[in-house]
């Protein structure tokens, strides 16, 4: 049963249990509260998996540097999230006299509210997504796309100027990067002939035992992985491209005047578009919710969720890695990458999928 | 009544941040409704079915040409409210122009009034069994074909001549040679001088 009928039946499977009178219940309210609650699941599982992975990252980061890392609060340190996430709301919010005071506010809201609203397409499993929509991947594109606004609103409205500078950063360098992501993207979906998340995870599928040959990232696509996974660095701000909050150069960007709270926001929509990112790359190149290997017990659909879950963290694991040990670009390196290297690659790669399919997909 | 529900609420923000752009003191301010009108026009594309292009004018629009009207308009230190001054001026041209354009909208709105075969034309966003998107590619890339190319080289053109027109060549730059850099190995950049102490080197 997919998730989403699941929950529009629950409530009506509730109402007859307590045999209530409201068994009886119309579809629309149904579908708003088991839509509804679904959600409220689904973002609070989010909300956990992104805390463990923040630990995670922190842990990883200091095994590099070979430190123990946060070992204080709770066994291993696995309540230190929860102990920064109390710190950040009980702080006092503080917003500069000079700041444009509305903005300043909807900034951190609009970059967690739209980390948030990418999530709403991502397939965890077969037919286990909030929104199966058609144009899945432009949604994707569109909201990863549109993280750039927090942070401009952010650098503008804080009325200071390391933040301002940092904002002016981030929109050349996101605008940059999107361009070359918009690429890859193209190439994916030339190669699965579809717009929709799960039916470019069917692509990949198939009967073999040896199923990851069937994988994007076994196919003509292969250079496209490094491609997305490098730009998907740039685009959330990740080290080594972390110059919009370079701290050496500008205090810590455009977060320099948050506080508290709206701190959290800003961090906690930075690592949504992070893990967001990861599921991307394994949406479109490792398959999704597939199994490597179509042996029994691993390729039963139950599984698919681990599966995902498996590859995300493999892929949060690249980009701890990748800021543990990258040192950061200077900012001309970063626009030299994104505009000289990775746009011609892409778009050269963008006609040699097309010549690929229509040569050897009988489909096309 | 649902669809109705949503239809009438992304009508008036979008009626009223379209206003609020035109209205508002600070440019900064007006850019931002203006992204604002652009989310709920894609609000609208999306009720009427047309999910590929409400995700391109959020992509294209909001993400890309939105973000670059901000920077340029943060960048811009100008007193909006002296350029605003004699504004009302053109109030009878502007008057114009909307009716004009309402004219038309009106026209092309009942065009199945006035001439019932018109009804027939009438393309659905989503016909039988077809995405919204292979909908729009089958008429682009067999209908329009020609039409859609020349739109692209139209494209083409403009930006090459908006990077000519905005190309100088100054003598005397030093630029970085990025191969010349990662060729150079400790042997070409350390010179090791033994110097006697009294001697320069």
């Amino acid at each position: 049963m997919a998730l989403v009928e699941f929950f529009q039946m629950l409530p009506v499977w509730l109402g007859r249990l307590l045999n209530a009178g409201w068994g009886e219940m119309d579809y629309g309210w149904a579908w708003f509260l088991g839509h509804f609650t679904m959600i409220l699941i689904f973002d609070v599982v989010l909300l956990v998996l992104i805390a463990y992975l923040l630990l995670a990252d922190r842990k990883i980061w200091a095994a590099v540097q070979m430190r123990r890392g946060p070992n204080v609060v709770g066994p291993f340190g696995l309540l230190q999230t929860f102990a920064d996430l109390f710190k950040f709301l009980f702080k006092e919010v503080i917003i500069p006299a000079g700041a444009n005071k509305v903005i300043f506010v909807i900034a951190p809201l609009i970059t967690v509210i739209l980390a948030f609203a990418g999530w709403a397409v991502v397939p965890m499993a077969d037919k286990w997504v909030v929104s199966d929509i058609n144009v899945g991947i432009l949604y994707l594109f569109a909201m990863s796309s549109l993280g750039v606004y927090g942070i401009i609103m952010a650098g503008w409205a804080s009325n200071s100027k390391y933040p301002f500078l940092s904002a002016l950063r981030a929109a050349a360098q996101m605008v940059s990067y999107e361009v070359s992501i918009g690429f890859v993207i193209i190439t994916v979906l030339l190669f699965a002939g579809s717009l929709n998340l799960s039916d470019i995870v069917r692509a990949q599928s198939t009967t073999g035992v040896f199923a990851l040959a069937n994988w994007n990232v076994f196919s003509i696509l292969f250079p496209m992985l490094p491609i997305f996974f490098v730009s998907a660095l740039a685009e959330t701000n990740r080290p080594p491209f972390d110059l919009v909050e370079a701290e050496s150069e500008l205090v810590a960007g455009f977060f320099v005047e948050y506080s508290s709270t709206p701190f959290l926001l800003f961090f906690l929509g930075e690592y949504l578009s992070i893990v967001l990112m990861c599921a991307m790359c394994s949406i479109l190149f490792l398959g999704g919710w597939l199994s490597p290997l179509n042996i029994w017990p691993l390729n039963i659909p139950e599984l698919g969720i681990f599966w995902f879950l498996l590859k995300i963290c493999f892929f949060f694991f690249m980009f701890a890695m990748v800021k543990a040990m990258v040192p950061r670009y200077r900012y001309d390196q970063l626009m030299r990458l994104g505009w000289k290297v990775f746009l011609p690659t892409s778009l050269l790669w963008v006609v040699l999928t097309a010549a690929y399919v229509l040569v050897f997909h009988s489909n096309a | 009544m649902f669809e109705a529900i949503a239809f009438y609420f992304f009508s008036a923000i979008l009626i009223a941040s379209a206003l609020m752009v035109i209205a508002a003191r600070n440019p900064v301010h007006s850019v931002l409704f203006l992204i604002l009108c652009f989310f709920n026009a894609a609000g609208l594309f999306v009720l009427a079915g047309a999910e590929f292009l409400a995700m391109l004018l959020v992509v294209v629009y909001v993400g890309a040409v939105a973000v670059l009207f901000l920077f340029v308009v943060m960048m811009l230190d100008i007193d909006f409210a002296e350029l605003k001054r004699g504004a009302l001026q053109y109030l009878p041209l502007g008057a114009l122009i909307g009716l004009v354009l309402v004219a038309e909208l009106v026209m092309a709105g009942s065009a199945w009034l006035l001439k019932p075969p018109v009804l027939a034309a009438r393309a659905h966003a989503t016909p039988e069994g077809v995405t919204n998107t292979a909908a729009l590619g089958h008429i682009l890339y067999t209908d329009y074909i020609y039409y859609f190319q020349i739109a692209g080289l139209v494209l083409l053109v403009a930006m090459i001549g908006a990077i000519v027109l905005t190309l100088r060549h100054r003598p005397g730059v030093r630029r970085q040679v990025i191969s010349v850099q990662n060729a150079r190995t400790a042997a070409m950049a350390v010179n090791m001088v033994d110097i006697k102490p009294g001697e320069g080197a």
